[in-house]
Order: C-alpha cells, then structure tokens, then sequence
C-alpha cells in the first residue's frame, strides 16, 4: 500500500520531447492505466516510475518521499513486462522467489511465500519447470507470480496481455484486476488496448503526443472526452465527427465540430440523408457504415437486425452530442437551446 | 531421416579420420620400438607389445640436459600454465567484456576499440617489447611470466561481448528491479546463462595454452619451467644419438592432457559454439 505523486516529470531524448511535464497522484491501492497510440511515451512514463530511465526534469514522490534519484533496485517496485523476462535457467520457483533471496529472506520462508503465491494463481504444479517448458498464459502467471510474492509498494505492468492470443487476454484481464483489488496494492498499467484501459482502471490517463490529455474516471472520459483525440480514442466504433455546417445542420454556433457515438445517431422518418455503403451485423446489435448527402463519414450502432433499405434517413439528438473547438480541438460546454 | 546410409559420405569421413589418426598410430607403434631400429629407417607400423613399457620410462625421463626434471615435471608445467592462460584469460575477458555491454561509462568505446586492437598484436608480434617488460618486471622464469603475456589479448572479450548482447534488456531490468546489483546480476544471470559459451572457451583456451612454445622457450630459462612442448625439442639432440622411442612416448604423453579436457567438456563445447538460445 502506497501513494504515489509525479510531478512536472519531463523526459527528452535528444532534442525529442518525449514527456512534456507529467502531473499524476495515485491513490493507495489505486489502478491507474495509461492508455495511448504507440509513441506516445506511456512506456518512457512508466520506465521512469520504474528507475529504468532517468527524468530530464521533475519529481517522483512514493509515499511522499523523493525517490527520482534512486536506484530501481532500491525502489520496492515489481514490473510485469511485456515478453514476461523470466529467467531462462531458474525454475518457476527460483524466477519466483529470486528478489526474496536477494532480500535476504531465509529459504524456509522463501519457500512458504512462493508457494502461497503459487497456490493463488494456480501454478503449483509448475514450480519445477523452467520458463522454456511453459506456454504463454503460464509464462504470464509465472510473471505475476514474482511480482506478487515480494508483496511491493507499487506493481508495474509494461501491456502485459499484448503476446496472449484474444481469449486468453479477456480470461487475464479479468484475473490481473481481481489479483489486484485483493491485494489492494497500488498500480501502474500501460496499454495501446482501450477496452483493456477501459475494463481494468480505477483512473485512466490518456496519453496524447508526450501530454496527459485527460486524466479521469473510465466513465468520465466515455461521456465527457476533454478533446478530439480522446473522443476518437476511447470507445469502439470510434466518435463520428461531423461539421455542421458543411452537414447542414442548423442552429450551431461557427467553428464547432460535433461528435456523437454511434449508438446515439437513430434512424428516423425525417432528417439527414445517409447512404449505408457497409453493413456488419455482430448478431445482437448491427454497424452501419456510410456517408451523409455532404460525403462525411458516418457509422451508427443499432440493436437487432441490420435495415433493409440502404438509403436512410437518421437525426442526431441534440443531448447526446459533444463540442469541440474547431482549431484546438478542446471540449466545449454543453449548448442549450 | 534417409534409412538407407550413404556409402560415399561414409567413405569419405573414413578416409579423413584415417588420414588424421596415421601420424597419431605412427607415434604410438614407435614408441615401442627400439631406438636404433628407427634411427635406421625401419619404422615398423606395427607395435610392438613388449615395449609399452616405454610410457612409464618416459614418465620419469630426464637426462641431463634437464637437470634431473622428468618429463611428469615438465606435464605438470604445461598443466599449470595452460590452466592459468585459460582461467586469467576468461576472469579478465568476462569482467571486461561484462563492463562494456552492460555499463554506460566515458571512453567506453574507446575502451572497446583497444582491447580490439590486441587482436592485431598477438605474441610473435610483440615478442621483443614483450619480453623487455616481462624481464624488468623480474618475471622470467616464474608462472607469471609465462602466462600474463598470453592471457592479454582480445579474442575472448569479443566472443563474451556476442554472448552478453544476445541477453534481453529486459531481462537486466528485471534483475534490477528484483533488487540485483551488478554482482549479483553477474553470479546469478550472466554465468549461468553464458555457461556453455564458457566451458567451450576453457577448451580452446587451454589447448591454445599447452600447444605454446616460442613465448615459454623466451620466458623459462631454467629447467624447472620447461614445459613438455620445450621439453620434447630438447631431447632431439644432434650430437649424438636421439632416443627416438622414447621421443615418440612423450610426445603420446604430451598429447593426453588436451584430449582428456576435450572429451570432458566436449558437450558444453558443442552446445557453446552452436546454440543461441538465450
């Protein structure tokens, strides 16, 4: 259990700004992800967490104490990574229990700890194998199991799920975050998966070019994204954005796109002319693809068989869309009227 | 898997192996054979049984011209500085090599780049200068003196400098985050993980130590450091007449000790110079 605080964390490589003045607090116990297109320094973000990498300026504070000098072996921190780096020639036990050791603690409670942490993800029967003789979903408990059985102050995860096919990665998931409240320990979790950020976090930053554009609830960041980025970012299909006035639509103030989630356009008797150019029915809801009379793209979300009729006409409700500045891309408050 | 076995390639591997085991039969039925009968010319390929006696003689061959030292002197000569040239050349290698891959230090690269340079320089080249140095430091006719001119050179920080690349940062950082300093990371990952990259240089390094002869013929004067390669040249006396079975059985002896370390350590020396899974 432990707080952690960055603040103005700065990092450049070379003249490359990677990280542009970080501010974060974690709660104790808290999961927070970090979620982003590649390149977007969220694994630079959380390697400086680590001690890995050396901040060009700014704080970390764990537990209200400066550790942005010390070194990662001195930090009390476990990192899940992503190609797992277990050790080759140690057994599952000895890759397990290898930061106990080195602590300092005695083989006999060494061996009790491992195997409670064996036992508590199922690999009791695998603590004798070497890494080489595992599959892949073994290999990542195996990776949780040393992160967890030194008990640390901050658990890391560099997209721990990323090398696990599909099925496996919805089971992990769920687990890693189960683990996680239980042992109440507070975490760093890097991802590029927005349904892995938006199931797993307590918080959720989104990283945006080196910035934080938003940092809030999942929910929060669902209903109320700060700019065009995270809108597009976050939620499968991602937000139409439209220009109203190229749309026709009237009533809008100059130089504001409008954003609204497929799932809130509806198909209606009178409206806007739409044009579905590609239908993908998943069987209990339908996508519909296509371009308004203005050739703006469009996709909405509707439960039930797809539509027989391609031509539609469909109108955007007025409480469901988002504004956002045309040049800077920010959020607007909500219109009435 | 073919069945049916390849009657050419079989031939042909037979041929080699006969070609280089005939030198190898050759010594070995000479050395049972009488002295004058070969100084003569009639080398019989054929051994001899009553005399292989002659190994344990020769064992405990001296002559005068070694001042009483026997040839298991000379065995136990070759042994120590064979080990020494191979265990100081690794020690010094994979400390070095360790530092380079692993640490950000200034000149680094520079430090790279002249152990690199002493592979143009091996100890034919630098014979003179070396021996200079080696005699002001007082260290002719010692162990050191033997052994510290071969161990420097760079062949062994290049092959670990490979091997330590080939390990994943990420496995480094894991180590540190699992609380390993850099000499626990050394015992505890590096050693274990380059342990056949080991024992195959052990193999060639110690052969390549007990195969030496100018730089030992330069640095041991007295008879109490001739090693079994001096030790044979010097029972070939051109005045008078050269034992030559005898010759013939310690030369068989001489050859026993690099054999015995390669069929040892023959396995790790496959899998080292093969494998490259880290």
């Amino acid at each position: 259990m432990a707080t952690l605080a960055l603040q103005a964390l700065k990092k450049n490589f070379g003249a490359t700004e990677v990280l542009k003045a970080i501010d974060l607090s974690l709660e104790s116990g808290e999961m927070l992800v970090i979620v982003g297109a590649s390149g977007c320094g969220k694994s630079t973000l959380l390697r400086l967490v680590a001690g890995l990498e050396t901040p060009t300026s700014g704080q970390i504070l764990l537990d209200n104490t400066d550790i942005t000098q010390r070194d990662p072996s001195r930090r009390d921190m476990a990192m899940v990574f992503q190609n797992y780096a277990l050790y080759p020639h140690m057994t599952v036990a000895q890759n397990m229990g290898y930061a106990l050791k080195l602590r300092g603690d005695k083989p006999e409670v060494i061996k009790s700890k491992v195997a409670a942490a064996a036992s508590l993800l199922g690999l009791d029967e695998l603590l004798k194998r070497r890494p080489g003789e595992l599959s892949g979903g073994q290999r990542q408990r195996v990776a949780m199991g040393r992160a967890i059985v030194r008990a640390p102050k901050l658990f890391l995860f560099d997209e721990p799920l990323s090398n696990l096919d599909a099925k496996l990665r919805v089971t992990m998931r769920a687990e890693i975050r189960r683990l996680q409240r239980r042992l109440g320990i507070t975490s760093l979790y890097v991802t590029h998966d927005q349904v892995e950020a938006m199931t797993m976090a307590d918080r959720l930053i989104v990283m945006q070019a080196g910035r934080a554009a938003q940092i809030a609830t999942p929910m929060e960041i669902f209903s109320q994204p700060a700019n065009l980025f995270v809108a597009q970012f976050i939620g499968s299909p991602a937000m139409n954005i439209i220009d109203p006035a190229k749309a026709g639509i009237a009533n809008m103030p100059p130089n504001t796109l409008i954003g609204i989630r497929a799932e809130h356009v509806v198909i209606a008797n009178s409206g806007l002319p739409f044009a579905a150019d590609l239908v993908e029915p998943l069987g209990s809801e339908t996508l519909i693809h296509g371009t308004l009379a203005c050739g703006q793209r469009l996709t909405l979300r509707r439960p039930g068989p797809p539509p027989e009729s391609a031509a539609l006409t469909i109108s955007l409700p007025r409480d469901a869309l988002h504004f956002f500045d045309t040049s800077t891309g920010e959020r607007l408050p909500r219109l009435h009227g | 898997m073919r069945v049916k076995p390849d009657c050419l390639a079989h031939a042909i591997l037979l041929l080699g192996v006969a070609l280089f085991m005939l030198p190898i039969w050759v010594m070995v039925a000479g050395a049972t054979q009488d002295a004058g009968a070969i100084a003569r010319g009639g080398l019989s390929v054929i051994p001899n049984p009553s005399g292989f006696g002659i190994f344990w003689q020769a064992l405990f061959y001296g002559g005068a011209a070694h001042a009483g030292y026997p040839v298991w002197h000379m065995l136990l000569v070759s042994f120590a500085m064979a080990c020494g040239i191979a265990i100081g050349k690794i020690v010094i290698s994979l400390l070095s090599a360790y530092a380079i891959v692993f640490f950000r230090f200034p000149f680094r690269r520079f430090a790279f780049w002249t152990i690199f340079l002493t592979l143009m320089l091996p100890v034919e080249v630098r014979i003179i200068p070396s021996f200079a140095v080696v005699s002001s430091l007082g260290l002719i006719n010692t162990y050191g003196g033997l052994t510290l001119p071969l161990i420097a050179s760079a062949t062994a920080t290049l092959l670990f400098r490979q091997v330590f690349a080939a390990i994943p940062d990420e496995l480094v950082e894991a180590a540190r985050l699992d609380g390993a300093g850099p000499i626990e990371f050394l015992r505890d990952m590096v050693l274990p993980v380059s342990r056949a990259n080991l024992a195959a240089l052990f193999v060639i390094l110690f052969v390549y130590g007990w195969n030496q002869y100018l730089w030992p013929l330069l640095a041991s004067s007295s008879p109490a450091y001739t090693t079994i390669v001096l030790g044979i040249v010097q029972m070939l006396a051109p005045d008078q007449m050269t034992p030559w079975n005898l010759v013939m059985a310690t030369t068989t002896l001489a050859m026993a000790p690099p054999v015995i370390v390669v069929v040892l350590l023959q396995r790790a020396f496959v899998r080292g110079l093969t494998e490259s899974d880290k």
